[in-house]
Order: structure tokens, then C-alpha cells, then sequence
């Protein structure tokens, strides 16, 4: 079960490497964050809307994830990916959180737990994939789950992505039409798939999937990245006034 | 120490050298003989395990919808006509589709399992749920991707839909055992929905379809199958 209130070593701080001028303060105007760190107790239970997102560059450590022929490794690149997204979230006024900071690889509930410890945070899972066309991109929200009966107040571990999936879809929708607007031959709007890091995760939550592993040449990736980044960050201010952030880290939307 | 005494411990060290020399490549080769053996009979295991469905030839012949890759729309699948002599037990027919399915279709290009990956065992419940166990290189032959992942789940799904209405529900096992995801992005811990409507007998079986074995791609591409996850 994900707790409204987590156990303090479950709260993350934004990371080592987001410097004051970069990251939004409490007072940001850019931001409009009054409140910024998720507090375990919930003293701190005023906030007015999305301020952090949790990014997760997938797989690392003994998982490469997708693999090219050209010696490309998936957990590789979307690390490199993330310190773009994250800058220009930065400049959106968002504070930004990683799952990992280097070649480790936490399991899909750590990362979650990551996610879920959180206050007004949105989660981005970045992939490459094997296959697809390359050049384009695709946005994934979690399938249907089964509703969750909130009679005790506590939300499922293991379907804890249910009460968000109408907010997953909206912020997919809207970063997946950035995206296409980028990069051609990417669909319309965002795709639904059974991913399972997505599904226990307590936040509006998307998967970013840009093909592929197989061109020929990795600068061929890297230069869709700054198309990447700005998307994202366009996508989640977008999003922003439509999230209505609930006083509890974990709680019901 | 006398030099009798070194000449011989000397001569000792040489000899059990030299044994070793001769030795080691003799076990050597006894440690690959024994591992190609235990291959070899692992491999006969895993055939005797996945014995081809027999084909009943007194079985009609029917128009089969199995669902690969499209070749014009990215990461879509199509489905395709083939005809198939098919049982009417619904899991004998199970794994007679989903054998046709990965055998692949003629272009290799389309494929959505690997070509490698056998089917196991396949079990129907009352209630409609299907579980199939497929062997390991499902999850190790497949490219990593949530693409790559949901194009094999759907083509597996769907294709169960349009030739057994009474699998209403799968579960996708590897090597017996449940996992987590597929191939690091599929969740495979609950159960993907295959049909909705109230299992019926095939009506296919019905008319025979002409015995042309011929592959038919259809116009309208797949629509995807949504998951379901257990309560």
C-alpha cells in the first residue's frame, strides 16, 4: 500500500546537482511553487500545483536495456537525454528528481517509491527502444486498471497508477503533441501499454520511448535529444494548470 | 640439501609437469564432451516437450486470422488469412494458432515473436482464462523496447481472439514460471484481456474454407488488445 504519508527515508530531495539559480525556490514566480520539498509529515500541506518532476532514466547497471549494433546502450543514452530534459524543466521553474544519477540500476518499486514520496509530481520514465521508426518518438500511459476503493484512505502498491490515469493521459496527450510537432511520423497522441514501471507509480506518469537503438550512427540519437528535453518541459508547463495537487505525497488526485 | 636430493626433486617437478601437460588438455576436452552432451540432451528434452501438435487432416479447414506486423504502417499490427485445419478443442486449437503464429510469416521482417521462442504448454480454465508458458527466449530473443514488447503481446492476444472466443483472458508464462515483465517493459503480472463477448463456438469451423494454404493479408490493420491486471 502507498501511505499518504511515507516513511522519511522514502522522501527524496531534489538532486546534489541542481544549483539555487537553476532550481525553482519556494518563491519562484517562473514556477508559482509556494512549498517546494515533499515534508513526510505533511506540515507543509499548501500547494498550489505541480512543482517537481521525478525522471527516470530506465534500466543501468548489469540491465543495458536496448542494445545496437553500433555498441549503443539504452541505459547510456537516456542518461544523456536526462541532463537535457532536466535542464529545460529547470527552466520551465521545476524542481527535478532522478531515479538514478549514474549506472545504477534501482528496481521498478524503488523508482516508484522515488515517484510516490513526492508532493505535485509528475513522473517521466525515458526508453530507447529496438525497434520502431527511427526519428520518431513515442508517448506510453499506463492500460486500465482496476479501480481502487479508497475506503481506508491508502491506495494499492501494486495498482497505485489507477487513480491517475485520466491525469496520465492529459499529460501524455500534451507531451506527445509537442513531440510531433518535432518529430514527424510520431503519433497524434499518446499510446496506452501495460508498462510495468508505470503501474505502481502514484503520480500522473508517462513513458517516453524514442526509436531507436539501431541507426547507424549515435549522434543520430543525440541530436534528437534537445527536441526531446524541450518537449517534456513544454509538455509538463502545459500540464501544470491542470493538476490539482493534493495536500499528501501518494494521495488520491 | 644434498645435490642427490635436488636432482631428484628436480626431476620430480619436471615429470609431475609433464604429466600435467598431458593431462589437462585430455580433461579438457572429457569437461566440453560432457557439457555438449548435457546441451544435446537438453535440447532433445526441451523437442519431446514441444512436440508439434498433431494435425488431424479430418478436421475442416479454416480461415485462420493471425496477426504479424504490419509491412506500411510503423509498429501496427495486420492481421493475416491462412488456412488451417483446426480442432475444435478449444486449447488444441490454442496451440495450434499460436504454433502457426510463430512459425512467422513468409517475410521474416514481420514477425513479432522470436524465431526461436516454442510454446510450452498451453491451459484453458473454465472461467476463460488462458495461460500460455512459453520458453525462455520469448523474454531473451525479443528486442528490449515497449514497442517491440506490446507488438508480441498483442499479436499473441489478438490472434487468440479471432479463432478461440472461448479464451477470454491470458496469462503469459516463461519457462512456468510468472515474471515480471517481458523483456524489461511489459508487465506481465496480471492477466491481458483476449475476448469480451460471451465465449461461443467458433462458427468458422462450420463452412470448410478451401484447402489453398495460401497467406491472405486482410485490409484493416489490428486493433491492440487492453490489458487487464488481476484484482
Amino acid at each position: 500500500m502507498v501511505s499518504p504519508f511515507p516513511a522519511p527515508s522514502q522522501i527524496q530531495q531534489p538532486a546534489a546537482g541542481a544549483t539555487p539559480s537553476a532550481s525553482p525556490s519556494a518563491t519562484s514566480s517562473q514556477g508559482g511553487v509556494s512549498g517546494s520539498v515533499a515534508s513526510p509529515f505533511g506540515a507543509q500541506a499548501q500547494q498550489a500545483g505541480l512543482s517537481i518532476v521525478v525522471l527516470d532514466p530506465a534500466h543501468g547497471g548489469t540491465d543495458p536495456g536496448a542494445r545496437g549494433t553500433g555498441g549503443i546502450r539504452e541505459s547510456e543514452i537516456v542518461l544523456d537525454f536526462v541532463i537535457q530534459v532536466r535542464r529545460a524543466l529547470e527552466l520551465q521553474g521545476f524542481q527535478v528528481v532522478q531515479t538514478r544519477q549514474g549506472n545504477e540500476n534501482p528496481s521498478f518499486d524503488d523508482r516508484s517509491a522515488t515517484a510516490n514520496a513526492q508532493r505535485g509530481a509528475v513522473f517521466v520514465s525515458l526508453h530507447i527502444s529496438s525497434t520502431g521508426l527511427p526519428g520518431t518518438v513515442r508517448v506510453y500511459v499506463n492500460s486500465d486498471l482496476p479501480p481502487v476503493a479508497d475506503s481506508n484512505g491508502l491506495i494499492p502498491w501494486d495498482r497505485a497508477q489507477a487513480p491517475f490515469l485520466g491525469l496520465s493521459k492529459t499529460f501524455g496527450d500534451l507531451v506527445q503533441g509537442f513531440l510531433t510537432q518535432r518529430f514527424k511520423g510520431s503519433p497524434d497522441a499518446a499510446q496506452t501499454a501495460s508498462v510495468r514501471q508505470l503501474r505502481t507509480t502514484a503520480a500522473p506518469a508517462i513513458a517516453v520511448e524514442i526509436s531507436s537503438v539501431t541507426v547507424e550512427d549515435r549522434a543520430d540519437l543525440d541530436r534528437m535529444a534537445p527536441g526531446v528535453a524541450d518537449a517534456v518541459a513544454r509538455g509538463a508547463a502545459a500540464f501544470k494548470p491542470s493538476y490539482v495537487v493534493a495536500n499528501s505525497p501518494g494521495a488520491l488526485p | 640439501m644434498t645435490p642427490r636430493w635436488k636432482f631428484s626433486l628436480i626431476g620430480g617437478l619436471v615429470i609431475t609437469v609433464l604429466a600435467a601437460a598431458i593431462y589437462f588438455p585430455i580433461l579438457r576436452r572429457r569437461v566440453k564432451r560432457a557439457a555438449r552432451l548435457q546441451q544435446q540432451s537438453q535440447e532433445q528434452a526441451r523437442r519431446e516437450l514441444t512436440q508439434p501438435i498433431a494435425i488431424n487432416p479430418g478436421d475442416p479447414r479454416v480461415k485462420t486470422k493471425l496477426f504479424w506486423a504490419s509491412d506500411t504502417i510503423d509498429s501496427t499490427l495486420v492481421p493475416v488469412t491462412v488456412d488451417l485445419p483446426l480442432s475444435n478443442d478449444p486449447v488444441l486449437r490454442s496451440k495450434q494458432v499460436l504454433n502457426t503464429l510463430l512459425a512467422g510469416p513468409v517475410d521474416a521482417e514481420l514477425r513479432t515473436l522470436p524465431p526461436d521462442a516454442l510454446l510450452l504448454a498451453f491451459y484453458l480454465l473454465p472461467d476463460g482464462t488462458a495461460m500460455a508458458d512459453f520458453s525462455e527466449a520469448l523474454a531473451t530473443s525479443i528486442p528490449s523496447g515497449i514497442v517491440s514488447e506490446q507488438l508480441a503481446v498483442n499479436s499473441i492476444t489478438r490472434t487468440l481472439e479471432a479463432n478461440v472466443p472461448q479464451v477470454q483472458r491470458l496469462k503469459i508464462l516463461i519457462h512456468g514460471q510468472e515474471v515480471e515483465t517481458l523483456a524489461g517493459h511489459l508487465d506481465l503480472t496480471g492477466t491481458f484481456v483476449v475476448n469480451t463477448k460471451p465465449s461461443q463456438p467458433p462458427a468458422a469451423d462450420k463452412a470448410a474454407a478451401p484447402a489453398t494454404g495460401t497467406l491472405t493479408p486482410d485490409k484493416a490493420p489490428g486493433k491492440l488488445a487492453q490489458p487487464e491486471h488481476k484484482p
